[in-house]
């Protein structure tokens, strides 16, 4: 019996406590990560964003989360109702659970497995069945459509965001992310992290997230203008609110894998005293918000693609780009000896 | 050792019932989810094994990949599926004899194993010592550069196969010529013309 | 537990964390909220018409295409990632070895991008 707790009911709280301690300030910054996009927004737009509910508006994104739960929850009569509910809560899910290899700091990570980075590869292509099955399942022309197009969007970028994942690999040899954090610190700062040696798969990588994630200038499946909301557009209440907070975690996720791939983790910029004085957690913090700066940034600054064009941009120009580029990178590593062991 | 025995059986019991419902439920929407159930204990299976990165290739290509095809054609296209389950056992010899050759084939390979000793081509080296993926790595480029490269091959024979099945061109059609349009100067487009007044152009 | 499962276990728990929590925000809503469905409100959203025939039809081939070349991609990538990280140990005729497997998936790539195939119209 003895050996049951401390071998088995021990570990279980303490895992349950440290998913928590990961899931609960993860809903806070999804919650305010849509009071900042509002906020960022509306400063590019020379407006005021939200600023009614609490000081500056703080208290908006509680307010609209009370104002979902008090919706009625539509499930329209031609659905499948078990996929109909099922999509949102798998979108939702799947956000939460890639951060289980996140690591925040040297050991400070839920679960090290060896193979971190194909672990957050596969959870990002699991994302387009909950578009698949939302647009499928609402039985309705616009989200049929729009399940659609992401369907085709998301897989075409995934291929290059493949390449890209297998460039920084070469640098860093080993599939687990702590140390392809601890391989990005060269000694020399923020030049020997990744996005410099490997600058073309940079850009790719945060244009190809841009498109991952559904959002502008790539929002072409909910594009308002012409499929209304694309696959959600028959959904309400709280399950729309699951699609929703699964967008923006997935955006801050996003924004977390380019911070551990290209931007050194919870790595200082500069190796001097008042830089590693900050602990590593909040360097990470800090490189996902500029990440996510950016998301926003981008959105209010560029017009939609066309469906066309979008293909064109993943198929004919970021898949020879990254391939080539992989094949530079593999040929100078073995050329000049620098290869990890 | 008793959680790892408790895990492989949960595991393998989801897989064959989720496996037999891919060909039982009535819907051949629920078959695809099944079918993605299935994969993902086999998921389980694997990690139980030691094989990490066979499990997350599995998740990435056959549910990442192939069962989205299947997603696709079996929600969106008009497939009559009542139709074609009209002659089920009627193709039960040939799917009979398919499964007994894989099973034969599998005694094989367990026999070979079990009375050949040592004959196995690479044994898998222990998880603790080194990675799943390295193990691989250091063999499948070298030691099996054949099959490798044949899998090569096979999947340039899908690729150009996809194309020829799949590919039809569409008549009267105007794309985009992004070098054309970047290339374009003023004086093509535009002319000023001086207009006396009162007299138009 | 140990070995591998002891590093897995930690997933499990969270995907059952997040399955509950997912379940029970929707189900809050169910309990919180006033549902007063009515024919009219259920119907599919069709900007204001009444909604016609049903919407999951047959769609453009290109659609399967797509995925189809998605999959033998997605096979390239997966093929790559041992490759990377043990490119080190199997040195120059691993390395030759992955460059005749590119190249020969370069040639179907570029069967396709002259045939058409990448094109959307």
């Amino acid at each position: 019996m003895a050996e049951f707790w401390t071998g088995y009911a021990l570990p279980t709280v303490i895992t349950v406590a440290q998913i928590l301690a990961i899931v609960v300030p993860l809903l806070l910054a999804v919650a305010y990560y849509t009071y900042a996009e509002r906020k960022v927004l509306a400063w590019a737009q020379l407006r005021k964003g939200p600023n009614v509910v609490g000081p500056f508006g703080l208290l908006q994104p509680i307010a609209d989360a009370v104002k979902l739960l008090m919706k009625e929850t539509v499930i329209p009569s031609g659905a499948n109702r078990i996929v109909f509910v099922a999509a949102p809560m798998l979108t939702f899910v799947l956000a939460l659970i890639a951060w289980a290899v996140i690591p925040f700091d040297v050991g400070l990570v839920l679960a090290d497995i060896n193979v971190g980075i194909l672990y957050l590869f596969a959870i990002s292509s699991l994302g387009v069945y909950g578009v698949i099955m939302a647009g499928w399942a609402s039985n309705s022309k616009y989200a049929f459509l729009g399940a659609l197009r992401s369907a085709a969007q998301m897989v075409s970028y995934e291929v290059s965001i493949g390449f890209v994942i297998v460039c920084v690999l070469l640098l860093a040899g080993s599939l687990n992310l702590t140390q392809i954090v601890v391989a990005q610190d060269r000694g020399w700062g923020f030049l020997g992290w990744n996005w410099l040696p490997l600058l073309p798969m940079f850009v790719v990588f945060l244009v190809s997230m841009l498109a991952e994630t559904n959002r502008a200038p790539f929002d072409l499946p909910e594009g308002e203008s012409e499929l209304v909301a694309g696959f959600f557009v028959e959904y309400s209440s709280m399950s729309f609110a699951l699609f929703f907070l699964g967008e923006y975690a997935n955006m801050l996720l996003m924004s977390g894998m380019t911070a551990v791939l290209f931007l050194g983790g919870w790595l200082p910029p500069v190796d001097v005293a008042p830089f590693t004085w900050i602990p590593g957690p909040v360097w990470f913090a800090l490189k996902i918000a500029l990440v996510a700066f950016l998301f926003l940034w981008v959105r209010a600054t560029f017009p939609r693609y066309r469906y066309d064009q979008l293909m064109r941009l993943g198929w004919k120009v970021f898949l020879p780009l990254s391939l080539f580029w992989l094949v530079l990178t593999a040929g100078v590593l073995v050329a000049m000896g620098w290869l990890p062991e | 050792m008793i959680v790892q025995a408790l895990a492989f059986y949960a595991f393998s019991a989801v897989a064959i019932a989720s496996a037999v419902m891919v060909i039982s439920s009535r819907n051949p929407v629920h078959s695809v989810f099944y079918l993605i159930l299935a994969f993902f204990n086999a998921a389980g299976l694997f990690v139980l094994l030691g094989a990490e990165f066979l499990a997350m290739i599995l998740v990435v290509v056959y549910v990442g990949a192939v069962a989205v095809l299947f997603l696709f054609v079996v929600m969106m296209l008009d497939v009559n599926f009542v139709e074609l389950r009209q002659g089920f056992l009627q193709y039960l010899p040939i799917g009979a004899t398919v499964g007994a050759i894989l099973l034969v084939e599998l005694v094989f390979i367990f026999s070979a194993w079990a009375f050949g000793g040592g004959t196995l081509a690479a044994p898998a080296p222990d998880p603790t010592e080194i990675a799943n993926t390295h193990a691989l790595g250091n063999l499948l480029y070298t030691r099996y550069v054949f099959a490798f490269q044949a899998a090569g091959l096979v999947l340039l024979v899908a690729m150009i196969g996809a194309i020829v099945l799949t590919l039809r061109q569409r008549v009267g059609v105007r794309r985009q010529k992004i070098a054309r349009q970047v290339s374009r100067a003023r004086a093509e487009a535009v002319e000023v013309v001086k207009v006396p007044t009162g007299q138009g152009v | 537990m140990d070995g591998l499962l002891r590093e897995y276990f930690p997933i499990l728990v969270f995907i059952g964390i997040a399955v509950a929590l997912a379940a029970v925000i929707v189900a809050a809503s169910l309990v919180l909220a006033r549902q007063r469905p009515d024919s009219e409100k259920l119907s599919p959203y069709e900007c204001g018409f009444e909604p016609f025939a049903d919407a999951r039809s047959k769609f453009d081939v290109r659609f399967y295409l797509v995925a189809i070349l998605f999959i033998i991609f997605d096979l390239e990538v997966a093929f790559l990632f041992p490759w990377a990280v043990s490119l080190g140990q199997i040195g120059l005729f691993g390395f030759w070895s992955m460059m005749v497997f590119l190249l020969v998936l370069t040639v179907g790539f570029i069967y396709e991008w002259k045939k058409g195939a990448l094109e959307w119209e």
